[in-house]
Parts: C-alpha cells; sequence; structure tokens
C-alpha cells in the first residue's frame, strides 16, 4: 500500500507556479533598466525588506514564536558589514555571509533563554532587545569601529569592469541575487521536516514534544536562522542606503517588520514580497494624501486593511483562488455534501 | 545614599503612573488576552483635551473630570466601533488594529497640536509639601491621586454588581451569557474605564515630563514591563510591578547614567521573566499533558 | 399538550456546515419534567444549546408562548430559562459566594435573592461551608452543586440540565437527583434534562423523548417508557 504524501507546511510548486515565478524574475531582471535610479533603490530596498520579513516569518509565522524586536539583528547586520567594509576587512560582497553568520550565532544564543518566555512575555523580551539596540550601538566603549551617534558612511560600491550598468542597477542586481537564493532557501527548508516540525512546535507544542520532536533545539534554531535572513538584509540594506546610524534601527522598524509581516500574511513565504511592498511604498501614498498627518492615513491602511483581510494580502489572494476555483467545479463539490444529514460527534 | 532615597521616593510617584497605565493595560488583556498598545496615546489624546479646556478658560478639576468622563465615552465608543467588528481575527491582526490606532492619534494630535512642547500645569502646591527634601509636592500630590484612583477600581470590582459582571465576563463569557450578562457591553466599558484611567495618568504625568506627542511612548513600555512583572493576569500584580518598575528605573538611573537606564531595566524585568516567566504575582499555568 | 411551557417544533441545528438536530418536535409542561435520553452523538447538547441561541437554528422554539428561536442567550436568560451547561461552567476565579451572586445578576428583588441564598445553602450545605472558598478548588460534586445553585438563583421557570450525574459518585448524583424532585415539586421549576443514565432521569422525569443522530426515535411518558421493556432493551441497554 503506497504511504499517502505528508503534508508540507508550504504549498507544492505546480508546473503554472513555476511559469508564473519564471516570468516574476524576467520582469524582475528587466525593471532596473525601465524606470528612473531613484524608483530603482525604492525596490532594493523593497527586496531587502523582504529578506528581512521572510525571516521574521519563519519565526513568528511558521514558529509562533512573536518578537518585536527584529530591527536588533537588522542593526547588527547592518553594522557588521559597515564595520567590516569601513576597516577594509572585506570587500562588500563578502560582507553578507559574514552578517549571515554573526547574525545566526547571536540570534540562537537569544533564542535559548528566550525558550522559557510565552507570548506577551517574549514580546516583551525581543522589544527590550529592539529598545536596547540604538543605545548600545551609540555607547562610549564601541564607539571607534561603531562611529557612536553619528554613525558609519559607507562607499557606494561600483558595478564590475565588464558590465555597463548603473550603481543603483548592479545593487539591485546583487540583492535581487541574494533574495532569490534566499527565498529558494527558505521554502526547500520550510517544505520538507523542518518546516513540519517548526508549525507542529506552533501549533500543538506539547504533542509535538510528546512525538519526539526537540523543541528545544528547533525553537532557537527558529531564532538563529531567522535573525541570519533579517541580519543578511540589513548588510544589504547598509549598502543600498550607504550608511548607517544607531537612529535608523530604533524600536519603530521593529514595528515596521511586525506590520509588514502580519499585513503580507503570515506563514507565507509571497507574503513577504507583500508586506515588504507596503512598508516601502504605503508611507509615500500616505504623504501623497495627506502632507499633514501621513501617519494617521498609515493608520487608517492598516486598520482598513486587517477589516478586509485578517489573513493578510497572502491570506487573502488564498481564500480568493479557493472561491474562484470553487465556481468553476459546483457539481462534484456538491454532490459529494449533498446525503441526508451526517452524523457527528456531539 | 541621600541621592538614592531621593530616587528611589520620587521612583515611587513615576511608579505610580506607570502602575495606572498597567492595571489599564491588564484590564482590556483580562477581558480579551490581548494587550491594547494604543493606551499610551489614547491617555496623550486625552491630556491635549484637558489642556486645550484649560487653555479655553476651565478650571483645572473641571478640566480634569470634564477629561475623565469624555475619555470613558471614547473608550467605550472606540471598542464598540474600531474593536468590535473585528474581535475574531487572528491575535496578531488585532495587534496590528492597535498599532493603527496608535499612530493615528500620535498623528493626528501632532496635527492639531503641533509637536511643540509645552508645559502643563499642575494642581499641588510649588513648595515641597511638609518641607521635606526627597518628594516634591506634585510627586506626592499625584502618587495621592493614583492611588485614590487604584482603591476606586478595586472597590468597584470588588464590590458593585457591574464589576462583578465585568469580571465574569472577562473571566468566562459563555457561562456570564448564561446568567444575563450583556458580554459586548461589558469589554466596552472596560475599555472605557481603562481609558479613564489612562487619561488620569496622562494628567498627572504631564506637568513632569510636558506635553508633546510622544510623551507616553516610554511610559506605555515601562507600564507594560511591569504588568509583565507583576503578572499579566493579576491587577494587583500589574499594579505592584508598576511601583517596582519607577523604583527600578529611577535607582539603575543613578548608577549607570540615564542613555542606559531604559535598557538596564528592561534588561532587569527579562531576567527576572525568565526565571519566573509568569511573572511575580501571576498564576503559574501548568500544562496538562 | 397545549399551554406548555415550552414548545419545539422542527428544529434543526448545525455547526457550520455540521448539520446535528434534522428536525425535533418536543415539550416540556407547566411544572413539568421532560428528559431527553439518548447516546453520545445524539445531539442531546445542541438541543439544550439550541434552547439558549447557542446554536444556528432553524424551527420553532416557543417559551411561554413567545418565540425565542433567534434571540440572544442574554435575551432568553432574561426570560426565565436557566441553563446547567455539560462542564458546569464555573466561574473558576470566583468564590463560591461570587458564583452566586453573579447567578442572580439580573435580579433586582433584593430580599428574594437573600431568601434564595438561604434556601440553595439549605439543598446544599457543603457550599454554605465553602462559601468563601475559590471555585475551582472544589470537587466535581460540589463543583455541580453550585451549578445547579448558580442556576437556581436566577429564579428560573425552566432549568435545562445538561448530564448533571457525568463524573459523580452514586452516592452525590442519588442527593442531586432528590433535590431536583424537591425543586420541582416545592418550588415550581420546569424541568428539561439531558441524561445518559435513562434509569435515573426516566424515575424523575414525567415525559421522555429518546434522541438517535438528531432525531426523536421514541417518545412518551416515562413511566410508559420505563414499562416497555422491548424498549429498554435494544435502547436504552438495560
Amino acid at each position: 500500500m503506497k504511504t499517502p504524501p505528508l503534508l508540507s507546511a508550504v504549498p507544492a510548486l505546480t508546473s503554472r507556479h513555476i511559469a508564473a515565478l519564471a516570468v516574476l524574475l524576467a520582469l524582475a531582471c528587466a525593471l532596473p533598466f525601465l524606470i528612473g535610479n531613484y524608483r530603482v533603490f525604492q525596490l532594493t530596498l523593497a527586496l531587502v525588506y523582504a529578506i528581512a520579513l521572510l525571516g521574521l516569518n519563519m519565526l513568528t509565522g511558521y514558529n509562533g514564536q512573536i518578537s518585536l524586536g527584529h530591527g536588533a539583528f537588522y542593526a547588527i547586520g547592518a553594522y557588521t558589514a559597515a564595520i567590516l567594509m569601513d576597516h577594509n576587512v572585506l570587500p562588500y560582497w563578502a560582507t553578507i555571509p559574514v552578517a549571515g553568520i554573526v547574525c545566526l550565532v547571536i540570534g540562537f544564543l537569544f533564542g535559548l533563554p528566550a525558550l522559557r518566555l510565552e507570548g506577551l512575555y517574549l514580546a516583551l523580551a525581543t522589544f527590550a532587545l529592539g529598545v536596547a539596540m540604538p543605545q548600545i550601538l551609540k555607547h562610549n566603549s564601541i564607539e571607534p569601529w561603531t562611529g557612536g551617534s553619528q554613525g558609519i558612511v559607507i562607499t557606494k560600491p561600483d558595478p564590475p569592469a565588464w558590465l555597463p550598468v548603473s550603481q543603483d542597477q548592479w545593487l539591485y542586481m546583487f540583492t535581487l541575487a541574494w533574495t532569490v537564493l534566499l527565498f529558494f532557501a527558505a521554502w526547500n527548508l520550510l517544505r520538507g521536516r523542518i518546516g513540519r516540525a517548526l508549525v507542529a512546535i506552533r501549533d500543538q507544542p506539547v504533542a509535538a514534544q510528546a512525538m519526539g520532536v526537540n523543541t528545544a533545539l528547533y525553537k532557537s534554531l527558529a531564532f538563529g536562522v531567522s535573525a541570519l535572513y533579517t541580519g543578511i538584509a540589513g548588510a544589504l540594506g547598509a549598502i543600498a542606503v550607504q550608511f548607517v546610524a544607531p537612529d535608523s534601527f530604533s524600536f519603530f522598524l521593529s514595528i515596521t517588520f511586525v506590520v509588514g509581516v502580519v499585513v503580507g500574511g503570515l506563514a507565507s513565504i509571497s507574503g513577504a514580497l507583500y508586506g515588504a511592498l507596503f512598508i516601502v511604498f504605503i508611507p509615500n501614498i500616505a504623504d501623497q494624501i495627506s502632507k499633514a498627518a501621513p501617519w494617521a492615513i498609515y493608520g487608517v491602511f492598516l486598520i482598513g486593511l486587517m477589516y478586509l483581510m485578517p489573513s493578510g494580502v497572502a491570506g487573502a489572494i488564498r481564500i480568493a483562488r479557493r472561491r474562484w476555483f470553487d465556481r468553476e467545479r459546483p457539481s462534484a463539490a456538491q454532490r459529494a455534501a449533498s446525503p441526508p444529514a451526517r452524523d457527528v460527534q456531539v | 545614599m541621600d541621592l538614592l532615597l531621593h530616587q528611589a521616593l520620587s521612583g515611587l510617584a513615576t511608579g505610580g503612573i506607570y502602575a495606572s497605565v498597567a492595571l489599564a493595560l491588564v484590564m482590556i488583556y483580562q477581558a480579551t488576552h490581548l494587550v491594547n498598545f494604543a493606551q499610551g496615546e489614547m491617555a496623550m489624546f486625552s491630556t491635549y483635551l484637558a489642556w486645550s479646556l484649560m487653555q479655553a478658560g476651565v478650571p483645572y478639576w473641571g478640566a480634569f473630570a470634564i477629561t475623565v468622563v469624555a475619555a470613558f465615552v471614547g473608550g467605550v465608543l472606540i471598542e464598540r466601533v474600531v474593536v468590535q467588528p473585528v474581535e475574531n481575527s487572528p491575535i496578531l491582526s488585532l495587534v496590528i488594529v492597535f498599532i493603527g490606532l496608535l499612530v493615528i492619534f500620535n498623528s493626528v494630535a501632532g496635527w492639531i497640536f503641533t509637536y511643540t512642547i509645552k508645559p502643563f500645569p499642575s494642581p499641588f502646591p510649588e513648595q515641597p509639601l511638609f518641607g521635606n527634601r526627597y518628594l516634591s509636592s506634585h510627586d506626592m500630590g499625584s502618587t495621592a491621586v493614583t492611588l485614590v484612583v487604584l482603591s476606586l477600581v478595586f472597590v468597584f470590582f470588588r464590590f458593585t454588581p457591574l464589576g462583578l459582571a465585568m469580571r465574569a465576563a472577562a473571566q468566562n463569557p459563555v457561562s456570564s451569557r448564561l446568567v444575563g450578562v450583556r458580554v459586548g457591553w461589558m469589554l466596552a466599558l472596560g475599555w472605557g474605564l481603562a481609558s479613564a484611567i489612562g487619561a488620569v495618568a496622562g494628567i498627572m504625568v504631564a506637568p513632569v515630563v510636558f506635553l508633546e506627542p510622544n510623551m507616553m511612548g516610554g511610559i506605555l513600555l515601562y507600564a507594560f514591563a511591569g504588568a509583565l512583572l507583576g503578572g499579566i493576569d493579576s491587577p494587583g500584580g500589574a499594579v505592584l510591578g508598576g511601583f517596582i518598575v519607577g523604583v527600578l528605573e529611577n535607582v539603575i538611573g543613578v548608577y549607570v547614567g540615564s542613555e542606559l537606564k531604559l535598557t538596564m531595566a528592561l534588561v532587569i524585568i527579562v531576567g527576572v521573566l525568565v526565571v519566573r516567566p509568569a511573572g511575580l504575582f501571576g498564576k503559574v499555568h501548568v500544562a496538562r499533558v | 399538550m397545549t399551554g406548555a411551557l415550552l414548545q419545539v417544533r422542527g428544529l434543526r441545528a448545525q455547526y457550520g456546515s455540521t448539520k446535528v438536530l434534522h428536525g425535533v418536535d418536543f415539550e416540556v409542561g407547566q411544572g413539568g419534567i421532560t428528559t431527553i435520553l439518548g447516546a453520545n452523538g445524539a445531539g442531546k447538547t445542541t438541543l439544550l444549546r439550541a434552547m439558549c441561541g447557542m446554536v444556528t437554528t432553524q424551527g420553532e422554539i416557543a417559551f411561554g408562548g413567545t418565540r425565542i428561536d433567534g434571540l440572544a442567550t442574554e435575551s432568553i436568560v432574561r426570560l426565565g430559562v436557566a441553563h446547567v451547561p455539560d462542564g458546569r461552567g464555573t466561574f473558576l476565579d470566583f468564590t463560591v459566594e461570587e458564583n452566586l451572586r453573579i447567578g442572580a445578576y439580573i435580579r433586582r428583588d433584593r430580599d428574594g435573592v437573600q431568601a434564595d441564598y438561604e434556601r440553595v445553602y439549605a439543598y446544599f450545605p457543603r457550599l454554605k461551608e465553602r462559601r468563601r472558598q475559590q471555585a475551582g478548588t472544589l470537587s466535581g460534586g460540589e463543583q455541580q452543586m453550585l451549578a445547579v445553585s448558580r442556576a437556581l438563583m436566577l429564579k428560573p421557570k425552566l432549568l435545562l440540565l445538561d448530564e448533571p450525574s457525568f463524573g459523580l459518585a452514586p452516592l452525590i448524583v442519588q442527593e442531586l437527583f432528590d433535590i431536583f424532585r424537591t425543586i420541582n415539586r416545592r418550588d415550581g421549576v420546569s424541568m428539561l434534562l439531558v441524561e445518559q443514565n435513562a434509569a435515573l432521569a426516566l424515575r424523575l422525569a414525567d415525559h421522555a423523548y429518546l434522541l438517535e443522530t438528531g432525531r426523536v426515535v421514541i417518545s412518551g411518558t416515562a413511566d410508559a417508557i420505563r414499562g416497555d421493556e422491548s424498549v429498554r432493551r435494544s435502547y436504552l441497554g438495560y
């Protein structure tokens, strides 16, 4: 007897999906040559945030551990890259994996005591981390490296000599390459045992443990990997913005990440993209609607979105797609449901 | 030593503010299992209302009373209009709604009242009472006001039928309906009360930190920490936690300097929580496997 | 029976898309005790919840002549229907006293409420001893007594009881059912009793309905059903 296919934490890729992704990728590659430099910069930033949001989503959406302090990991990644470049230790492209590894270790170490904290308490602990980071970064003792409140200015990297593109376009392509790599890695990770383990821990931690899942290890690893992603995003972001300073990484950034993850859709890889687009472009739109109180408009957007799409953009798309497919083939479903009322345990 | 005592005592005064806001947070948490992140901004907005009334010539305590009532009504309205329609959404979606409210209140306050820092009057005399060297009259007065408010709330919940009904609705909405309690309205009342308590806290703290749209941010954080330290499902614990955080903040500030005191206070609190995850007085939930 | 206190016609109930009751008719007479019997999964608890508006229903439910289907639970309760749910629904963080106080929430007659405290403590002296104790620390039997008392504090015309014998020692169950009889005879409270323990229920009730996967398969007076050996053997297991 054939064993039934195991459920996956992420939907399988059908050929339709792959075709759509190929089109999307082609479009993404073509885009920087069709729009102005500032827009290219914004898109680069959107990609950066998408990576960060994917990291946070792996922790919060798939593993159920809330973090209100991921801005801290973003900051650590950014500063790692900046310091390495500023002191001429590594070229820009090599700083990315280093930033990732540094954050992986720190994230894992943070995840260990965090094991004891649940829900709100974990939220506070991570929030404390997020609030503390700017203050730590400003501290006198590490000023020779961090540049204190002034921060560090980074020189904009040049594209390789053989490629006839502008700096902004090159940075975009560089970031896009990392984005594709990291998204693919995440998809691969989540669709197998690890993804199932993470979701099991999120939904039924006791049962998961009873079935032999090493909850403590997975939860700490989830923190580590999540920090890795966000740290890489921070490094890429630092290079894109060419500047790091403590006040750019306030708790506000952490909250923005949470907003992005929920708006995009929890436990959804595509949600990271939708969320990133939201947090990069909606503030601009809000600003255009009302110069006087743009954040009030942003707040209205947030509330409105939660009314209309409580499971985020990705969730709404999922629901819409299901409804559309059900409409296409109603007879089969109806026929299956027709018999005199089913008996059920009450 | 003298400095330490001074800081500890004035820490009690700020602790009272944290305790009030912590109580407001716990009240809403008990009923909904949600933390209202907009609590601070709502309190700030109410304080601006009081300020406007006073600018228009209304005497201090008159403005105080009107503001508290208005805050109550506002809280009820926000629950009925903004929160109730989405109350069955996933928790994080509701967190985003609260963040939206936070941002709206902050932004609108900045728009209407500008971001310039304004002085806010204190009803208490300039000279320290009883000639003491440690506490200003405002510190003592605001602590007294805080204690009065907290006592009234305690009496309300423990001894009145409505208070009993609100506690019942928070604890067990299904059984509450079975005895005729209108659970939806109990929730709205809870929001109203929390909002009114927040308004009192805002009015008491504004003379110290000066009135500006971002004045409640740090206070909300300390209140949140205090509520968790005391145990998020224990109103008494939350109040005590608020006072502890107030004293802790000031005492740490003596040793560590004011830039890092926020960080250190939070680190200590988190440390305590790692050792005792349910907080000092919270119920330890034993998970039955 | 015309003029019955509770009349139900064509009741259908469902949880989401899962249908549980498929057209049930029954009645509870003024001052009477009706019992609904059936195995697990028959729909008995759903039936009681439907009486209180806790479940989506179609069909007619009339209480004291007024239609109550579609009303909110709080409104139905205020008409004089008290429900002792399965699981007892105790306010675990309240004391025994607070549980009783909240039971009387909708009443306006202070003296009547005071008298009812006395009456309830007379029925269940163990509760009086423990009145300042936290309800969550009471034993199963005591919590059941508390749940019944809380319902009585409402001064109901109709008492809905969902498997009151569940998980209780036989001696306590006997005590409880004797008190049910007293409440019915002395205070005139009508009852709708859902029970798995058929023998017990048939001794207390005057009318009985047997529910099987959401439909009434047998109905009649309790005496008749008790006397019919074939029904007892096939459906009630004794």
